[in-house]
């Protein structure tokens, strides 16, 4: 035997010669980064421990952030297109030169018709920037990609609360003793759900996951529910109904808290039938249980009694409660009528239900903490409810999915428990009522801006945004009778429809971050083409295509002008409390990022370039009086740009001398207080004010003070959502504004304002006979996009992608191992590898998406897996449902939202045999601006 | 043919909570960047953006379906690095003394001088938790983050290894297995965690946390939700009698 001879290492090297703290943007979540550094270059990355997202943990993404930002696929200069669009051929140019021509195609449009610009951006986290420069602009087709993302959650959480989950709110981690996670959902929060996940259990709590599929938060759920896709609302609609047959509901706090207790007119005769019955200053009435007199719903010391009604002549007018009693306690919704369309069996159901009851009210927790509620009464405790909900893009991205956020919603607020200790949360600026949104604008003009913001939340048909003869104003129809309630856009009927020219045709599409040529479109090579189609004269019929990014996706070869991005470490970014920022429950915070190495390429951070192009059309806000710049990048705007007065994009150190938080004028050393504090800023709620937000007297003062909002603004939430049903009442013939005679029914359908379900479009437009099975993509929880199959490390994670098959459909079907199967949808057809997954609901299969690449992007060899095996299911879903004949474009989204309806999807399986050399469709490459990545790599600094 | 210490001072290793790991990868890729940049050569890619990168990684994460009769599928994800054996087969095949387990902590590692990668040690080790780096040669392995859980240049608090300070969901932890009243003694004997393949006789340090019990809602049910009432009437009535019950109400349900 060898005796190893005494070693003696140094267990004590020095690490870095510096940490860099800066905001990670490997995915949406925004985490707080150490960025060591060595020599001045970047060697390692892990968490900061201080930061409220992560408290010092990081994710697989996260941590390979190293490789993203030497990524070989980073684009080096503005390129200008020199071949046919979509060969990838370029010319290198100069930022002016970029900028000459970027101006040339704009400042004309502007002049003469601004809304010939369609400006959309995708992942953005700057959207109360670029939307300020699309108001500035003056054109009414701004958005970024919350369309085609979650855009169901959001609408379907501000009308009925006030907020959604994640960026609006979060479980009360360490008192919840049931988390109900719906959906996938691994980005949409990443870290935050994994520590909370980790909480839950270290406290002995429970985790149910509702999933068709068993991975990720599901492996570790306690319960797995594997739940046929589309009936997540038919679900918790007999999980209500349960509650209800059982008064198991949260009586005290409905009478409260919502407009449960609200009278409705139920005069069939009457114009008004379906809205509330208001007091002479236009106020809902309640029955006070006290009096038994109808009074004002906010009249302090009266209390809503649910149970009572009130007569005008021979009409009785019941509260919203039992308008709820009366649909939910219907044998419709009892177990044994759904729950085999769900996939499941009516005890699951009756089990679930009874556990969440359970939970909710026997283990229910109190606080000995007052607070004194929005009308004054004092309270001495604060009651929690122990169950906590999170759903994002599984249970939205259905064409009933906004009506299934909305029974998501209610029924958290059936248990009591949305801002009470155990339950839900909100982060500021949330809770916001409906009401404190914006209303969307298009009221665009030659050479002006925009007459308002173009996103909101119409509270009726009169703010829908169409022209006298009904044509929608914007390029995506948003806010139109197609879809009223569409608050975040819908960037993915952009290029379809100035494709198609329907409202209009346009002259320029600007992008940003956005992969509208793969993995962000539906129907990809119908994209790709519309791209590239010319007209008679044998121009494009898109004229002219701006788009940024970082890195040589796809889209880039689509583009005739190229303005690259730099990487997340070379940039400034402000996580902004006026748009999408990373508050906790107990406090208001902000963030930025600041270029922590300077780019090494003749590249600029988006928004600088967008604040350059800005001053150079002369926009107003962008430019001084006497023309020059008024600022010189996206840092200088950040720290000087005013919303309202001493209300900017940064909360933090305000004032001259930043000692203000919130409000204050601006500070010119801000961006360096923020990099002394590790790259945030928080502000806490006091303890009083930190649960009951809505209703909070407390909170409500403090949120006027650090500039949330200008006076308090209590509310209760809309368990019935009166501006549906007036939409509803214009559908059936009632006021000025009225939708086509080929969408009243839908709408009249759909736009319930209590929630309903319905099958999605799909399983109507399509034979399921024929096409039996659904298909599903998630997104790995270390991938992001179409970003993480660049990097040198994540794609040795997952470099190409299977369709999971459950074993029903695998043993059918006679596959095995290494088989191939051709997967055909009403649409279209792919062949691709397979593989079997049997934690799967047996009606479904799924894979992992943005993992398939076009050969010659991102720097990729041809050969890559990602080019060869790796596919799309993008292919399969169109933009539209099936023709119906009658010569309309029905797009396949939610008729209340227009949210993109890609889980709505069926298809059919068969074995491909042969099986073919690669997956199919195999696009032709496209030629790389960036050439190739280097063979192999070790780097040590 | 190299000689192990006959007991170390310390056992330091991992306890693993296979209950909440939830497959990130933030362990795999916290540990390539922490190792590629510091002891010893760094980890490299080969063929990084090709068509078959392969690298080298120190610790991994595997995911694995569970099937048993009658009961829904589950799916595991199981993270997998050296698990610091006392007896290690990878220090005593080693024909160099390259490979030797450290008497002051139990911690298994490669002396990078006296490595010639001739692999046997890969070939030894039942859990395949070493990997051969094929730019430099060199036998590379988990270190258990020893330039970090010393290191005076860090923060005391983050002198653990890199995979535990990054872990999300708190599914790693470490400490000394040695000493039965250190915290993951403890989570041990509260959770019942398990050595890998203990039949091989390694003797591992790491232990993991086997997965909780799951999917039993409907074998052990919570108490029937009863209703209120059967008829629609009957439900109204006990509306009123609810809210009655509840402070601040005399109960007038009618305003004429």
């Amino acid at each position: 035997m060898t005796r190893p001879e005494k070693i003696q290492i140094n267990t004590s090297p020095p690490v870095s010669d510096e940490i860099r703290k800066t905001t990670c943007y490997m995915c949406a979540c925004r985490c707080g980064i150490n960025v060591h550094m060595k020599g001045g270059e970047v060697v390692y990355i892990e968490g900061n421990r201080d930061h409220p997202v992560n408290k010092g943990v990081l994710c697989g993404k996260g941590s390979s952030g190293l490789m993203q930002h030497l990524a070989p696929s980073r684009l080096r200069a503005p390129l200008k297109r020199v071949g046919p669009r979509g060969a990838g051929e370029f010319e290198k140019i100069s930022w002016d030169e970029a900028y000459d021509i970027a101006a040339g195609w704009l400042a004309p449009i502007r002049e003469k018709d601004p809304k010939r610009l369609a400006f959309f951006t995708g992942r953005d986290q700057s959207q109360s920037f670029t939307s300020w420069w699309a108001q500035a602009f003056g054109t009414p087709n701004y958005a970024a990609h919350g369309g085609f993302c979650s855009v169901n959650m959001a609408a379907g959480g501000i009308y009925t609360m006030g907020g959604a989950f994640w960026e609006f709110g979060q479980p009360d981690w360490d008192r919840t003793r049931m988390f109900v996670l719906f959906g996938v959902a691994e980005d949409h929060d990443s870290n935050p759900i994994k520590m909370g996940i980790g909480k839950v259990k270290a406290n002995g709590g429970k985790i149910v996951g509702v999933n068709p599929i068993r991975s990720g938060y599901n492996a570790v759920a306690d319960e797995w529910v594997g739940i046929t896709p589309g009936t997540d609302g038919l679900f918790i609609l007999s999980l209500i109904h349960e509650l209800f047959r059982s008064g198991k509901v949260d009586l005290d706090y409905l009478r409260r808290y919502t407009n449960a207790g609200f009278l409705v007119d139920e005069d069939p005769q009457s114009p008004q039938q379906g809205l509330f019955l208001r007091d002479k200053d236009g106020k809902p009435l309640v029955i006070d249980q006290a009096t038994g007199k109808a009074v004002a719903f906010d009249k302090p010391g009266a209390l809503a009694n649910l149970a009572a009604s009130k007569k005008t002549g021979k009409i009785t007018h019941r509260t919203v409660f039992q308008l709820m009693a009366e649909r939910y306690l219907s044998d419709e919704y009892a177990p044994e009528a759904v729950a085999e369309r769900c996939g499941l069996t009516p005890t699951r159901i009756r089990n679930l239900a009874a556990e969440f009851a359970r939970v909710a009210f026997e283990e229910e927790i109190v606080l000995d903490r007052p607070w004194t509620d929005w009308k004054g009464e004092k309270h001495d405790k604060m009651i929690g409810r122990p169950i906590s909900f999170h759903a994002m893009r599984g249970i939205s991205a259905h064409s009933n999915g906004f009506q299934t956020a909305r029974a998501l919603h209610v029924l958290q607020i059936l248990l009591g428990s949305v801002e009470v200790p155990g339950g839900f949360r909100f982060k500021p600026p949330y809770p916001k009522p409906p009401e404190a949104h914006p209303k969307p604008h298009a009221g665009a003009q030659p050479g002006k801006p925009l007459d308002g913001p173009h996103l909101g939340y119409p509270l009726g048909p009169e703010h829908l945004l169409m022209d006298e003869d009904g044509t929608p104003k914007r390029i995506d129809k948003a806010f139109s009778w197609e879809n009223p309630l569409s608050a975040h856009g819908l960037m993915h009927m952009v290029i379809s429809n100035a494709h198609a020219g329907d409202p209009y045709k346009i002259d320029t599409l600007f992008m940003y971050m956005a992969n509208m040529a793969w993995n962000s479109t539906m129907n990809t090579s119908e994209v790709i083409r519309m791209l590239t189609d010319k007209d008679e004269n044998g121009d494009y019929v898109i004229p002219h295509i701006i788009y940024s990014d970082a890195y040589s996706s796809e889209t880039v070869a689509y583009a005739d002008l190229i303005l690259p991005d730099t990487t997340y470490l070379e940039r400034h970014d402000c996580i902004s409390l006026l748009d999408r920022p990373i508050c906790e429950a107990e406090a208001a915070a902000d963030s930025i990022r600041w270029p922590v190495v300077e780019p090494d390429r003749d590249v600029r951070g988006f928004q600088t370039a967008l604040i350059q192009l800005g001053a150079k059309l002369g926009l107003p806000g962008m430019v001084n009086e006497d023309g020059t710049a008024k600022y010189a990048d996206y840092a200088d705007y950040i720290q000087n740009h005013e919303r309202r007065p001493g209300v900017g994009p940064l909360a933090g150190w305000r004032g001259t001398d930043g000692d203000k938080s919130g409000r204050g004028e601006p500070n010119p050393n801000q961006l360096e207080k923020y990099i002394e504090n590790g790259g945030f800023w928080i502000g806490h709620i006091p303890e009083e004010a930190q649960f009951y937000k809505p209703w909070n007297k407390a909170y409500q003062d403090w949120a006027v003070e650090i500039g949330l909002f200008d006076a308090p603004a209590p509310y209760v939430f809309n368990l019935y959502v009166e501006p549906l049903r007036k939409m509803q009442l214009a559908a059936e013939g009632q006021g000025d504004i009225q939708p086509p005679d080929h969408l009243r029914e839908r709408i009249k359908r759909t736009m319930d304002p209590l929630p309903i379900w319905y099958e999605p479009f799909e399983d109507t437009n399509v034979d399921v006979n024929e096409f039996p099975v659904h298909a599903l993509t998630q997104r790995p929880m270390h991938m992001y996009h179409s970003w993480g199959t660049q990097n040198a490390w994540l794609r040795q994670i997952t470099g190409k992608n299977y369709l999971y098959l459950p074993t029903k459909i695998w043993e059918s079907g006679g596959f095995k191992e290494g088989d191939y199967a051709r997967v055909t949808s009403a649409h279209g057809s792919i062949v691709v590898p397979v593989a079997l997954h049997a934690a799967l609901n047996e009606h479904t299969v799924w894979t992992w998406n943005a993992i398939g690449k076009r050969k010659g992007a991102w720097a990729l060899d041809e050969d890559a897996p990602e080019a060869t095996e790796g596919f799309l299911l993008n292919h399969l879903i169109h933009e539209l449902q099936p023709p119906k004949g009658d010569g309309m474009r029905w797009a396949n989204s939610d008729p209340v939202t227009g949210q993109a309806a890609w889980f709505d999807l069926r298809v059919k399986i068969e074995k491909a045999d042969p099986k073919p050399a690669e997956s199919q469709p195999s696009l032709p490459p496209i030629k790389s601006p960036v050439g190739k990545g280097p063979k192999n790599v070790a780097r040590k600094i | 043919m190299t000689q192990l210490p006959a007991q170390s001072k310390k056992k330091l290793g991992l306890v693993i909570d296979l209950d909440t790991c939830v497959g990130c990868h933030g362990c795999v890729t916290s540990c390539k960047g922490w190792n590629t940049q510091n002891y010893g050569e760094p980890l490299s890619d080969i063929d990084a953006y090709g068509a078959d990168p392969s690298g080298t990684f120190l610790n991994r994460v595997f995911s694995y379906e569970v099937e048993a009769p009658n009961k829904p599928a589950q799916t595991v994800h199981f993270p997998k690095s050296c698990l610091h054996c006392e007896d290690a087969p990878c220090v005593t095949v080693c024909p160099t003394g390259a490979s030797y387990k450290r008497e002051e902590d139990g911690i298994v590692l490669v002396n990078e001088d006296r490595c010639m990668g001739c692999g046997l040690c890969a070939w030894a080790c039942p859990y395949g938790a070493r990997e051969l780096d094929f730019m430099s040669g060199i036998m590379k392995k988990c270190t258990l983050c020893v330039d970090r859980i010393y290191n005076e240049n860090i923060p005391e608090e983050d002198r653990v290894p890199a995979c535990v300070r990054t872990c999300p969901s708190n599914a790693r932890h470490f400490g000394d297995l040695g000493d039965p009243d250190s915290d993951v003694s403890k989570l041990v004997a509260e959770r019942g965690g398990i050595d890998l393949m203990p039949e091989q006789g390694t003797k591992p340090v790491n232990k993991y946390l086997p997965p909780r019990l799951k999917d039993t809602l409907d074998s052990a049910p919570p108490k029937p939700l009863e209703s209120v009432s059967e008829e629609p009437k009957g439900w109204l009535g006990w509306l009123d009698r609810a809210l009655e019950a509840l402070p601040g109400s005399n109960g007038k349900a009618e305003d004429k």
